[in-house]
């Protein structure tokens, strides 16, 4: 199964209050899939030159002060941690930051890098996720969020979802790929590294792929509807976009709820059940190989 | 008429007090705050009327026999899956695979239903009040879909001895699909479904699809896949 919610905030008010909206409906979602559970939140960009590094260690007393001392003091970079996951903000040469952090700190794993985009994901019931995290105080113009029933590869942290790939891009998938080996391999000889053997990394680096060679998002996804074999709805979230497709078979469920404050999408309607004004909410399904996308 | 509520009760509590009941009562009920739950109301057998005030998820009113169950709202995945009899309408949309392989009864969706509607249908009665989506009537053995707006590629593939009537467009017809002329009988049987759905329509803007039966038996003339 595995389950998809997004929820994109059309106003200052439903933007502050983002996280206490997405945890009941993530929890919900714990019904089609609890090995895993991931959330990215886009928030408004603080400053044009700096960088958010979300970073997540296995270790439950990981000495993330030392870390931070090191941050300041070479780097003159602001870090934040909460339990296994940490945020640099690099605000002069990010790139160099990633590398120092990759040349001393390979232990860590990078959940993402961007200007807008906070990953948080983990092992374990999305309730369990969420509290850990204290998804309930996250603010931001929208996210996407995803619960996992694993099938095809491991569950670890690093295997949930959303899957990143270059900057401020995340997706999050539910069904299954059938040719993913083949395009991993195309991918892979085109330089693109990959972080697990996961079906979903491959689509999200295919996105990516098609992105960095001057596609639109619109046209990367016609690409996948083209290129990728198998069953998906896919939800993606950009800097200032979300967007959600279905493969031609629609055999993966998915709803939209839209009203003037709020976009709400999730494989069930119960997901959405609590929203406010949810009564009067425009509802309806996506139909397959459409792209439906709303901009901040 | 009584009140029953999902935000106090649990769906297999409220299930089991429906199955329990005398199969000639005829009280009529409510259920409030179905809040998408999944299989409300399956396996009512019991001449009962029922009011879903809401979104319903996935199964609602599967293998409904005698009840007349309304539900207010929209209904997820294959609403009245296997229904033997009695009438289903929803005052709403449809998801995937509505009335799926019902034996009998009448379903009504006032408006879209999604994917694969009546798929295996084996005798029941649908109709729908706006269009339908891809696959609808999918191997379809036996019954009516009657469709009042459009349905969408690769309707009615293959059919068996189901009938269809599109008023709208049909956006492709599946494998053994076609489209046939519409006979007194074929009049007669949409101006009953339409009646019984309380739809206002002129029978004569339908068409009628059938199976054109040339996949009912193996034949070594039909195109085959070499097998080596």
């Amino acid at each position: 199964m595995c389950g998809i919610v997004g929820l994109f905030a059309k106003n200052s008010e439903m933007r502050a209050s983002l996280g206490s909206h997405i945890v009941p409906m993530i929890v919900c979602m714990g019904d089609r899939g609890q090995d895993s559970a991931g959330l990215a939140v886009f928030s408004e960009q603080s400053s044009k030159n700096s960088r958010r590094i979300n970073l997540f260690s296995r270790d439950n007393s990981y000495p993330w002060d030392t870390l931070s001392e090191k941050l300041s003091q070479e780097l003159n970079c602001d870090f934040n941690a909460l339990d296994n996951h940490a945020v640099v903000i690099a605000s002069e040469d990010p790139q160099h930051v990633i590398n120092w952090l990759s040349e001393h700190y390979s232990e860590l794993f990078v959940l993402s890098i961007g200007k807008t985009i906070d990953v948080y994901k983990d092992i374990g019931h999305p309730l369990e996720i969420a509290d850990k995290y204290r998804f309930n105080e996250l603010k931001g113009t929208h996210c996407v969020g995803h619960t996992r029933m694993a099938t095809e590869s491991a569950v670890t942290p690093y295997h949930s979802h959303p899957f990143i790939a270059g900057e401020d891009l995340c997706l999050v998938h539910n069904g299954s790929l059938s040719n993913h080996h083949n395009l991993r391999r195309m991918l892979e000889k085109r330089g693109i590294p990959f972080e697990t053997d996961n079906d979903t990394e491959v689509v999200c680096r295919f996105v990516q792929w098609r992105l960095q060679e001057g596609d639109s998002i619109e046209e990367a996804l016609q690409k996948t509807f083209e290129d990728v074999d198998g069953f998906y709805t896919l939800l993606i979230g950009t800097a200032d976009r979300i967007v959600l497709v279905r493969d031609a078979f629609a055999c993966k469920p998915a709803l939209i709820a839209e009203t003037d404050n709020y976009v709400a999408i999730g494989s069930e309607f119960r997901t959405m059940a609590h929203l406010p004004g949810i009564e009067n909410a425009h509802l309806y399904e996506p139909k397959p190989e459409e792209i439906y996308s709303w901009k901040v | 008429m009584e009140s029953l509520d999902l935000a106090a009760q649990s769906v297999r509590e409220i299930n089991q007090f429906f199955h329990d009941l005398n199969s000639s009562d005829t009280r009529e009920f409510e259920i409030h705050h179905p809040n998408g739950a999944h299989n409300i109301a399956v396996g009512i057998d019991a001449p009962v009327k029922l009011h879903i005030r809401g979104h319903a998820g996935y199964f609602i009113a599967g293998m409904n026999k005698q009840s007349e169950i309304t539900i207010n709202g929209n209904v997820g995945w294959s609403v009245g899956e296997n229904m033997m009899s009695g009438v289903i309408r929803v005052n709403g949309f449809a998801s995937e695979c509505a009335g799926a392989s019902g034996h009998g009864g009448l379903l009504i969706i006032d408006g879209d239903a999604s994917s694969r509607c009546g798929i295996s249908m084996k005798g029941s009665s649908i109709v729908v009040g706006g269009n339908v989506g891809h696959m609808s009537a999918f191997m379809a053995q036996a019954g009516y879909l009657l469709i009042c707006g459009d349905a969408d590629h690769g309707l009615g593939d293959s059919l068996y001895e189901a009938i269809i009537y599109v008023r709208g467009k049909i956006h492709g017809l599946g494998a053994d699909a076609r489209e046939e002329p519409m006979e007194d009988s074929d009049y007669t049987k949409v101006n009953e479904l339409l009646t019984m759905a309380k739809f206002n329509h002129d029978p004569k803007e339908f068409k009628r699809v059938a199976s054109a039966k040339t996949l009912y038996h193996w034949s070594p003339n039909s195109k085959q896949f070499a097998v080596l």
